[in-house]
């Protein structure tokens, strides 16, 4: 009994948000019967693929805590799609230009990480940075949309994947990219030392150094594996819209955090999981699904939404953290 | 000799040092790669008068609203927070304005002449206490937030941020409004004795924010929130209020802001209005030496920061560089600070300037 009861406690938060994504569904069901189709749910990861894998980066960044956070990833995002589309054109490829794009992600992301770590400056300023220089990359590759034209991409754009059970409800293949990190990143932060360590400096970064934690890789892994991520996001997102340009996503770094807070994540690091930030996404995308089977609302409701949601569920989980602290 | 030395060191351990230093470079840079960038003329407009132009005049016009945010932002870094939701205060702001000034409320069909004439459905003077008031409550917001319900202030600051443009684009209808009303102009576009009003904006909010933090107590128990905001409760410091005045006032500084801009570009747009500046104002409160832990910190510095970011900008503008570009500009500009401001450097001044102060002390 008491064992139940601390595990409610400590997933808590966690339950919060998986309520509130049901919830908003139901009354969105309930509202629009279309959503009820189970291609509507699967539209969901078909829509925020990106979102999600930047979100997965943004989670393990907040996690290690210290005022963790990085805001680079739409801009990595944007010169991803921006420098594979100029790549593609130029005839490269894709087997050579998705592992090369992969290659640049982490390379940014070590580069900010080991200016965090070493110079030991915010990781606020230092990934505002990593965006300014993106985009501005970006820019510089090209001032316009440039349209992907690749076979391969297209092909890997278009085939529908077909659910097995369900009828008529497919996805995508570059959908399945954001399901696969999510689970390599919950086997990492879950069972490795890499992700314990993680959890441990997001506690106290002091005390996990004494522990003799080798604080300094792993920070800059996380953060590589955060670049990872908004390469991987990019390059879905350059398969979703067939094209690439420096204005892509912008304001992409704030909807993710957005969704990791909804997820439950403390900013504070240490607390929290990728699969809250899973939900967050998937909250995200409710509102905006909801919005469209509405078709008289504006688009801003989605914002006001989003904003108003973040608040419930900052609401709820201060709540099982009061209550945690007092047990 | 020795007040001199003395004033030098003092000089350089003052938080207006860095930020000098940068905009003397930038400046520098300037006289030798574009000579004509010190230029300063005299022209006589048809609409504002006499007034000057050169690219100084438009480094302090076109950056006085993010002069005014980051004044803002100071207060709330020195408490120890954040506020990422000036950017969508200003486009609100913007918003209110607009909505205030055009006749055409809600759907309602009018036609062109009445949308486009020179005049406004409210008198400026309830413009402007209405556009102060949205933004004062918009921080207010934030202030109660943060204090209150002790939500981490980025968090809680991120929730206005991404409501705010949806709050602004409610007001508006969703539409980019054009404003017609030449009065309103004024603030973005006007001139004083010659100098733009923006200026003049800036210098008046300079001083009484200034007067509010060092000539009454407010300033110590701003810093003392930011340093331990615990410690500073225990010892009958009423820091709640404390941080709620710093993200009020935040909030007003960006409705100021958010006057000026719709008023300079002539237009309110939600998505667009006051885009990025919760980046810009916080590199520039950290350009200024103010650390983002919160504590001491200095008003003055924060605006010369935002002026750096501005003649950076106006440089770049000035050198030919596409408009798109500049941001590639601005992460090297980053770039630098990061790395003038790190220990590793600080360390390496100090260092320089103790053997310079021992060879000194050789001599004699």
């Amino acid at each position: 009994m008491q064992r139940t009861k601390t595990l409610f406690w400590r997933y808590g938060p966690l339950l919060t948000t998986i309520s509130i994504f049901v919830v908003a569904y139901f009354v969105g069901s309930r509202m629009y019967p279309a959503m009820q189709k189970p291609q509507v749910f699967f539209n969901l990861f078909i829509n925020n693929g990106s979102l999600l894998l930047v979100s997965i980066g943004m989670t393990m960044v907040i996690l290690t805590g210290g005022g963790g956070i990085d805001l680079s990833v739409g801009g990595v995002l944007a010169l991803t799609t921006a420098a594979s589309a100029a790549l593609l054109r130029d005839g490269m490829s894709p087997m050579l230009v998705i592992p090369l794009m992969m290659l640049m992600g982490v390379a940014i992301g070590a580069v900010l990480g080991s200016i965090i770590q070493y110079f030991k400056v915010q990781p606020f300023i230092v990934t505002l940075m990593g965006l300014y220089f993106a985009r501005g990359m970006a820019y510089i590759i090209s001032l316009t949309s440039v349209t992907i034209s690749d076979p391969v991409y297209k092909k890997l754009a278009l085939t529908p994947i077909y659910i097995p059970f369900l009828s008529k409800t497919y996805v995508y293949p570059p959908t399945l990219v954001a399901p696969i990190m999510l689970l390599v990143a919950f086997l990492l932060l879950t069972f490795t030392r890499f992700g314990r360590t993680i959890y441990a400096m997001g506690n106290n970064e002091q005390s996990a150094l004494l522990m003799g934690l080798s604080v300094a890789r792993t920070k800059i892994a996380v953060y590589a594996f955060s670049g990872l991520c908004s390469a991987l996001a990019g390059i879905v997102f350059s398969m979703s819209l067939l094209a690439g340009y420096g204005q892509f996503a912008t304001g992409m770094e704030l909807d993710a955090i957005a969704s990791v807070v909804m997820g439950g994540t403390s900013l504070a690091g240490g607390v929290g999981n990728v699969i809250g930030t899973l939900f967050g996404v998937l909250i995200n995308g409710t509102i905006v699904s909801i919005l469209q089977f509405n078709g008289t609302l504006s688009s801003w409701w989605t914002r006001i939404g989003v904003g108003l949601l973040t608040l419930v569920a900052i609401g709820l989980q201060s709540l099982f953290y009061i209550r945690q602290k007092h047990s | 000799m020795k007040n001199l030395t003395e004033f030098l060191r003092k000089f350089r351990e003052s938080q207006l040092f860095w930020p000098l230093v940068a905009w003397a470079l930038i400046l520098m840079f300037n006289a030798i790669v574009e000579p004509g960038f010190f230029q300063l003329g005299i022209i006589d407009d048809p609409i504002y008068g006499k007034h000057l132009y050169g690219n100084l005049i438009d480094v302090f016009k076109n950056g006085a609203p993010l002069m005014l945010v980051a004044i803002g932002m100071t207060m709330v870094i020195a408490t120890g927070g954040v506020d990422l939701s000036v950017g969508a205060v200003i486009a609100i702001s913007a918003a209110m304005g607009a909505v205030l000034i055009n006749p055409a409320l809600g759907n309602e069909l009018i036609t062109n002449d009445i949308l486009t004439r020179n005049a406004t459905n409210t008198p400026l003077p309830i413009i402007i206490l209405a556009d102060l008031a949205a933004g004062t409550l918009c921080g207010l917001w934030n202030g109660l937030l943060v204090s209150r319900a002790r939500i981490q202030p980025m968090v809680a600051t991120l929730i206005l941020m991404v409501a705010g443009r949806g709050i602004a684009q409610l007001i508006t209808n969703g539409q980019i409004m054009t404003i017609y009303y030449t009065p309103y102009f004024w603030f973005g576009n006007g001139y004083i004795l010659g100098l733009p009003v923006s200026i003049y904006i800036v210098g008046l909010i300079l001083v009484l924010a200034w007067f509010l933090v060092r000539k009454t107590s407010i300033g110590l128990f701003i810093e003392s929130v930011g340093i331990n905001s615990k410690a500073s409760f225990y010892s009958g410091i009423d820091e709640k209020n404390v941080k709620l005045l710093a993200y009020a006032f935040c909030g007003f500084c960006a409705a100021i802001a958010g006057l000026i801009l719709s008023s300079y570009v002539h237009s309110a747009d939600g998505n667009n209005n006051g885009l990025n500046y919760e980046l810009d104002a916080i590199l520039a409160v950290v350009m200024g030496g103010t650390l983002m832990t919160g504590g001491r910190f200095s008003l003055v510095a924060s605006a010369l920061g935002a002026l750096v970011i501005w003649t950076f900008t106006v440089t770049i503008y000035t050198l030919g560089v596409p408009a798109n570009a500049l941001l590639a500009a601005k992460a090297v500009l980053v770039m630098l600070v990061i790395f003038l401001y790190s220990d590793y450097s600080r360390r390496l001044m100090s260092r320089i300037s103790e053997r310079r102060g021992s060879s000194h002390s050789a001599a004699n």
